[in-house]
């Protein structure tokens, strides 16, 4: 009873925030209906919302479909989590899941036609993490050094790797004769599919590494330096820590996971890339990290929801004639009510659930040229 | 002509002689294209030395810009047809075109009182509120085009641009620059008179002072009667304003149309205008002069490559791919966030939520 009600204290929130954005998702079709075609229909919103779900657990491809939409949310909803843990905001997933994507198509279409294709596909794997690592790696050493804040770093990093793609693309890596810039395939470095049509082994690896991660932050001393550093940087301090170890280290490992994340996408789902290739999976990673409470089991559960969507928002707009966009709604007005959860608890009258991101958290202390933090 | 080539053939410095002199030479060419794009990184930029001098970040203001884009051109959408395309008053301005204006501005302060409320009231994260406020601005755009594009509809228009008189465009050497800066629509004239109004209120009035003893720090200025929390949300609502001046620029003025995600990161280059501009408002403008002078530049390579005596530069700048001058902004601010060249020094309160003190 004691352990129902303490379950409860931590998903209530979540589950009312997801209820509360799916009122306010049905206002936004009823008033836009009304404005655009000048008719009331009710049954829009139900019809909207019965395709969303249909279209992403009603069959059993719709479901494998969910999970591939989810994999990359999870690897992304780590990295932002992770950095939340250190007392860092990672805005720059968008930017290492590019660069991490870019380097595992560099190092798989060299690959592609090699057996066993077992080989390419781990060689590109650790080729995309490492190089998110290494891009995550540059806010950390910055914010180390000299206290450039990580976000503002982070949000240029995003738009350097967009071009830094596009470039390398168009150049490096563009099949001579093709009318557009366009990669090889990655070949047999590809990721197997295990599921149906398109359910590739990735869909595995990411509840997998989520394990991982929170084996990392909770049983390990190195998990324990990062969650103190996160809460309490003097603390850290004084129980003999380097916080700008600690800072380093984050990003990076943070930077790693959505490099992976970029690398299982390309590898299990587009096998190349274009000049232009763009992704919402940084944006959406934050949402997932904050659903999730930044715990690993948490993100999971967050990135399924978000997955979820993402895979139904097609058959919404087909069967029911709702934008696909109204999924960005949606989850925007999730994360609206998460983060005004001190409201939120006053209307229904919800218990606290011990210290978190909810309780007027603030990560983003002043930015641009900072203090760096002092050495142990 | 003999001192020019001399300085040209000088063995690496040469190129950077090779460089001014290409610039000098197209610059007047580049001029009016280098304006245009700047105005909606400088709006963007401004908006955000009004929320930070305050001390509250913003990095809504693309969800802000995106938000009035669309506004401006859904509303004249549903306008045109009650009010018709007519008359037009100055700068091509029908009445339909100036309330649909008049509606963008007014979305801008909306969202950006949605940011103000989580960060000032609820004391919420200012980052996420922020990320928020662009992840739900780009759902709500898109989803709002798409339902009202399917009939591909025509919106109130766009501003039109002042034409001088030949007279003064013709006057040698400053011509270009007279038409470049006047010759525009009215947006950028607005802009050019709120970067150095802007300016002389934010250090020489009493406006100005306050929201710096705000931004720097909020409880000293609370002991001396100054309402922080009042002063904040004033500020955010007019950054809100500007930063909708910037989307309304997107278009009502350089375009007639509304497309997704239109502002494509303007909003958070114009973040690191304010960041390179030292949270100043002309530093800002001028840093949104020279990035959209990066991009210029990186265009005028293409259609007019250095050649002849310039060769050697055209051969370096050609070897370039075209989206170096697309990322340069963002590496020369990473470059002076990192205190490598000069630092850039927020208010010392930015980001962070102010609590008054508990009545006694």
């Amino acid at each position: 009873m004691n352990r129902l009600r303490r379950t409860w204290t931590l998903i209530a929130l979540p589950t009312l925030s997801i209820l509360l954005a799916v009122i306010v998702g049905s206002i936004v079709i009823l008033v836009s209906e009304l404005l655009v075609s000048g008719r009331l229909r009710l049954d829009l919103p139900i019809n909207a919302f019965a395709a969303l779900i249909s279209g992403s657990i009603g069959s059993p491809n719709a479901i494998i479909n969910t999970l591939v939409q989810t994999t990359p949310l999870i690897l992304g909803g780590l990295s932002v989590g992770l950095a939340f843990k250190a007392g860092l905001f990672n805005i720059g997933a968008q930017g290492q899941f590019l660069i991490g994507a870019l380097a595992t198509v560099a190092v798989g279409t060299q690959f592609r036609t090699f057996e066993p294709g077992i080989v390419g596909l781990l060689v590109s794997i650790a080729a995309g993490t490492l190089a998110g690592a290494a891009y995550g790696f540059i806010p950390g050493i910055l914010k180390a050094v000299s206290g450039a804040h990580e976000v503002v770093i982070t949000i240029m990093l995003n738009f350097v790797a967009v071009s830094t793609v596009a470039a390398v693309v168009s150049t490096i890596l563009d099949v001579p004769g093709s009318p557009s810039p366009i990669t090889l395939d990655v070949g047999t470095a590809a990721l197997p599919v295990l599921f149906g049509r398109n359910g590739h082994i990735g869909i595995l690896i990411a509840p997998i590494i989520a394990v991982a991660i929170g084996w990392l932050l909770f049983r390990t001393t190195w998990g324990f330096e990062i969650r103190t550093a996160g809460a309490n940087p003097e603390a850290a301090r004084y129980a003999g820590m380097s916080p700008r170890r600690i800072i380093v280290w984050a990003m990076s490992l943070a930077g790693g996971l959505a490099g992976m994340a970029g690398a299982i996408e390309v590898l299990g789902v587009t096998k190349h890339m274009t000049a232009s290739y763009g992704t919402t999976v940084g944006f959406d990673s934050i949402a997932v990290a904050l659903l999730g409470r930044t715990n690993p089991v948490g993100i999971i559960f967050a990135a399924l929801l978000f997955g979820a969507m993402r895979s139904g928002a097609a058959a919404m707009q087909i069967q029911a004639g709702v934008p696909a966009e109204l999924v960005g709604v949606l989850q925007a007005t999730i994360l609206f009510f998460i983060v005004a959860s001190s409201v939120v608890r006053r209307i229904f009258r919800l218990r606290a659930a011990g210290p978190g991101l909810d309780e007027a958290t603030t990560i983003s202390r002043s930015y641009g040229g900072g203090e760096a933090p002092r050495a142990a | 002509m003999d001192i020019i080539g001399f300085l040209y053939d000088l063995p690496i410095i040469g190129l950077l002689f090779q460089l001014i002199g290409y610039l000098i030479a197209i610059f007047p060419t580049i001029a009016p294209i280098v304006m245009q794009a700047s105005v909606p990184i400088a709006f963007a930029a401004l908006c955000g030395v009004m929320c930070e001098r305050a001390g509250v970040v913003n990095i809504g203001i693309e969800g802000m810009m995106l938000t009035a884009a669309f506004v401006g051109w859904a509303a004249g959408v549903f306008l045109v047809p009650v009010l018709g395309n007519g008359p037009e008053l100055i700068f091509g301005a029908t009445p339909a075109l100036v309330i649909a204006f008049a509606l963008a501005v007014v979305s801008g302060v909306v969202v950006a009182l949605v940011h103000a409320w989580l960060s000032i009231s609820v004391r919420a994260d200012q980052i996420i509120s922020g990320t928020i406020i662009n992840i739900a601005a780009f759902g709500i755009t898109g989803y709002l085009n798409t339902l009202i594009a399917r009939s591909s509809p025509a919106g109130a228009g766009r501003f039109e641009a002042f034409v001088l008189p030949p007279a003064v465009v013709d006057v040698p050497l400053i011509g270009w620059l007279i038409n470049t800066l006047f010759g525009q629509g009215p947006l950028v004239l607005a802009l050019l008179v709120i970067v150095v109004l802007f300016q002389v209120l934010l250090f020489r009035s009493r406006w100005g002072l306050r929201t710096r003893a705000v931004g720097e720090h909020p409880r000293a200025a609370e002991t001396v009667g100054i309402d922080v929390i009042k002063v904040r949300y004033r500020n955010v609502m007019i950054g809100g304003a500007l930063a909708a001046l910037g989307g309304a620029y997107l278009s009502m003025d350089l375009s007639a149309s509304f497309q997704q995600g239109m502002t494509v990161g303007r909003g958070f280059i114009g973040l690191a205008a304010m960041i390179v501009g030292r949270w100043t408002p002309l530093g800002a403008f001028g840093a949104a002069l020279l990035f959209a002078s990066s991009v210029g530049i990186g265009q005028s390579i293409r259609i007019v490559p250095p050649a002849g005596e310039l060769a050697e530069l055209g051969a370096l700048l050609g070897a370039l791919p075209r989206q170096f001058f697309d990322a340069l902004p963002y590496l020369v601010t990473i470059v002076i966030l990192a205190g490598v060249i000069g630092r850039s020094v927020p208010p010392a309160a930015d980001g962070i939520p102010y609590e008054r003190e508990s009545p006694a």
